[in-house]
């Protein structure tokens, strides 16, 4: 990457002294339309109304995602997760950086450019600064203006508004995991909780706060990806490149008058790729870190050339190698799928196929047994040898279930106390037991730990008028040691 | 402060304390005068021949931030226990804090158990909630000794049947949780006789329960045993009112046959029950041993 020359203002009073700390110049980024805006809108659609829509959708009765951190149970559309399933989330952040390991390599920072929520507030957030302030020009003379009634509206409207996104994210929020419904009821009621409170008010300034204020500085300065990601290009990664053989030397031209003929590139210097970048940056000079991959400037570029009647492309995604070769598209392409991209690739699809299978055939419960704390064995009438277990039942369905358990591995082994247990939708419950052996087994095994298995059966709890659910019916079976004393 | 044997070392803690944020405070100073730089926008540095340092400044709200964080340490220091032994202008406690979420769970689960309170053990024990509070009320605070199914091990009382040593009506359960129990049986066998007699006396009480025995040697020792008869009874049935075992229903706490029952007699034995009443409230007392009661009842139905 190559460095960027920062120009610094140099303090008149002391000639060569500059302060190390400067106070950022305020980006007012120029709108911009075109194919890959498009896309950025289109992502910005399907994330949001998924984030806002959400929690309004139910299932089974219930809110359709919800996680209830006071009960600790999650509900994930029909599936009921236990803190003891957190491997699922384990999986998901894999899953989440593979994906992020193999689209950087193909195309760098797609994820920033498109879809990070920071790009996505910032751009509905810049889009309602649009709409009461105007474009880049005005933005900056309102900037410059004194205060007037005029601005003062056009400043006020912008607050309300961003004000009311931001807490409106806050609420969403919060509503996955204080349901939706009640969570509106107890707003309209002005009698939240305190934690619901400060995570409405928190989570909905931060949002006011970044996508207003920070910006590109949360890019530049506080997103650690922005610092890793130069491990995951190489230089067959697609970045957004201007093509300096082609545009150099820049200067400006007559619409139609062709560039090589007046001895010029193609750039015809008019700096709006500069003006419509978010994070202030001149793509001519080459690749940089701030560079977020948003594609504004090819957007914005691809007009001018349109209408200098110039081929589209003098800004483009393209490959460091492609630009320095002059290879054509077909070329650059063979040379993304590599085998680090294959590598990447076929890693995601393992995992994203073990996580799913793991999903569907998940267990309707989950079973622990735990030997008890107090004595290892006892005896019983007649010189029997009693060991006591504690077996902890989750039911991972939303229906009641019947366990029945029984114990195998060990001749003569049998329940002295038990009686099928029903579990209601979701619950999870410890419940003790006892295993007896006959005196004569237990002399004929010897003393010791012996190996033995639980096998537990669930079944639907037949409830009278409700068919019985089939899916409902598993078995497991959990290993634990029995000890005959000496 | 027991941890230091000197006031000295609360001092040294705070002097370092506010030293170290002195010297944050003189750092950030130091770092944001204003450097010289070359024209080219380098510090002038160069390493390894070509390797230049760049001036690329930090945005002034970094450094804003930075100076908030010592601010807000200063804050800190002064409200909370932050300078050696100084409690702070809030005066406040990780013991006062636990106190507080103590007092404030026990009010939530008083809500729960008031409800309880007022019924009968044979009310509650036909209430599956009370009930599943009763089993983890137990498998807390009882199961250690009594095991978690409640029927307990050797010196340690089977709670899910019909013998009791000191009762076994929810009050007296009630009673034994809340003020502990401590059973006596002193050692006996100088007031029995010699060691025969003392053999003989044990097969007699293996006779009681209709365990095997040497019947001679039972009806030698059913003529000692009225030494026992002062606590056990003459029938050897117990009595409840000083917790003296049944020592005829086949239940054997301390262990079975001769050897144990002459070991016994012998040596004697002191068990004890814990008192509960300081560590429970009477109402979680009430429906644990409303869940105990409830462990023979259903034992004896099942068996009926």
């Amino acid at each position: 990457m190559s460095g960027t020359v920062i120009p610094i203002a140099v303090d008149s009073e002391a000639p060569g002294l500059v302060s190390l700390y400067v106070s950022e110049a305020k980006i007012q980024p120029r709108a911009v339309t075109g194919w890959f805006a498009t896309w950025r809108w289109l992502l910005v659609w399907s994330t949001q109304l998924l984030f806002y829509g959400l929690p309004w959708l139910s299932w089974n009765g219930r809110q359709a995602v919800l996680l209830d951190l006071a009960a600790r149970r999650f509900y994930i559309f029909g599936m009921v997760l236990h803190p003891q399933d957190v491997i699922y989330l384990a999986g998901l952040l894999i899953l989440a950086a593979y994906s992020l390991f193999l689209f950087t390599a193909v195309a760098g920072r797609l994820w920033c450019g498109y879809a990070c929520p920071q790009t996505v507030y910032t751009e509905i957030f810049l889009w309602i600064e649009h709409r009461f302030e105007g474009d880049r020009q005005a933005r900056i003379k309102l900037d410059a203006a004194p205060w007037s009634l005029a601005k003062v509206l056009r400043r006020g409207g912008k607050q309300v508004v961003w004000l009311a996104i931001g807490l409106w994210t806050g609420f969403t929020f919060v509503a996955y995991f204080t349901p939706a419904h009640t969570l509106a009821a107890e707003a309209a009621a002005f009698a939240l909780g305190p934690w619901e409170t400060f995570w409405v008010l928190f989570y909905g300034l931060a949002t006011y706060g970044n996508a207003g204020y920070m910006r590109e500085q949360v890019c530049k300065y506080m997103c650690p990806y922005a610092r890793f990601q130069s491990a995951m290009f190489d230089r067959d990664t697609l970045v957004i490149s201007y093509d300096a053989a082609r545009g150099e030397p820049r200067g400006s031209r007559r619409r139609g008058v062709d560039a090589a003929s007046i001895g010029k590139g193609d750039c015809i210097d008019c700096t709006l790729c500069v003006q419509v970048c978010p994070t202030g940056i001149d793509i001519r000079k080459g690749l940089q870190y701030e560079c977020i991959g948003c594609a504004a400037c090819i957007d914005v570029c691809d007009g001018v050339m349109d209408k200098m009647q110039s081929p589209r492309g003098l800004i483009r995604y393209s490959t460091q190698n492609a630009i320095a070769n002059h290879w054509s598209r077909g070329e650059m392409w063979r040379r993304v799928a590599r085998p680090r991209v294959l590598v990447y690739s076929l890693v995601l699809v393992a995992i994203a196929s073990a996580f799913v299978a793991s999903l569907a055939l998940r267990a309707p419960f989950k079973a622990d047994v735990v030997r008890d704390r107090g004595a290892l064995a006892r005896l019983v009438d007649g010189g029997a040898v009693e060991n006591v277990y504690r077996v902890q039942l989750m039911n991972a369905t939303e229906r009641a279930q019947r366990f029945h358990i029984d114990v195998e591995g060990l001749e003569g082994a049998h329940l002295s106390s038990w009686s099928d247990v029903v579990l209601g939708p979701t619950e999870a419950r410890w419940v003790p037991l006892a295993v007896q052996l006959p005196p004569q087994s237990a002399r004929t095994l010897g003393s010791g730990a012996h190996a033995i298995r639980f096998h537990i059966a669930s079944s639907a709890d037949v409830v009278p008028g409700v068919g019985e659910d089939s899916r409902a019916q598993a078995e497991r079976r959990e290993k634990s040691t029995f000890v005959v004393p000496r | 402060m027991s941890d230091f044997f000197s006031s000295g070392w609360s001092i040294f803690i705070a002097v370092a304390t506010i030293a170290g944020l002195v010297a944050c405070l003189v750092l950030l100073v130091f770092a944001s005068r204003r450097q010289p730089m070359a024209g080219d926008n380098s510090t002038g540095h160069v390493f390894d021949g070509d390797l230049v340092e760049m001036n690329n400044p930090l945005p002034l709200w970094w450094i804003v931030l930075f100076v908030l964080t010592v601010v807000f340490a200063f804050v800190y220091v002064y409200a909370f226990p932050g300078l050696g032994a100084s409690p702070g202008a809030l005066g406040w406690t990780s013991r006062g804090e636990l106190d507080a979420d103590q007092a404030r769970a026990s009010q939530a689960m008083a809500k729960v158990y008031s409800a309880y309170a007022q019924q009968p053990a044979e009310a509650l024990s036909r209430d599956p909630a009370a009930m599943a509070i009763g089993q983890r009320l137990f498998i807390n605070n009882c199961a250690t000794c009594h095991g978690s199914d409640a029927r307990g091990s050797k010196g340690f009382p089977n709670l899910t049947d019909s013998d009791w040593l000191h009762g076994g009506t929810p009050e007296k359960i009630e009673e034994t949780i809340t003020l502990g129990r401590t059973g006596v049986m002193p050692p006996m066998a100088a007031a029995i006789g010699g060691t025969r007699d003392v053999h003989d006396v044990a097969n007699y009480v293996l006779s009681l329960s209709g365990d095997p025995h040497n019947a001679i040697s039972a009806a030698a020792g059913k003529k000692k045993f009225v030494v026992c008869a002062a606590c056990h009874g003459a029938d050897g049935k117990g009595n409840q009112a000083i917790g003296a075992p049944n020592l005829a229903d086949r239940i054997w706490l301390h262990g079975w046959g001769e050897d144990a029952i002459v070991d016994i007699v012998e040596h004697g034995k002191t068990s004890v029950m814990p008192a509960q009443g300081g560590r429970l409230t009477p109402a979680q007392i009430h429906l644990l041993a409303s869940y105990v009661w409830s462990l023979s009842q259903v034992r004896q139905t099942a068996s009926r």
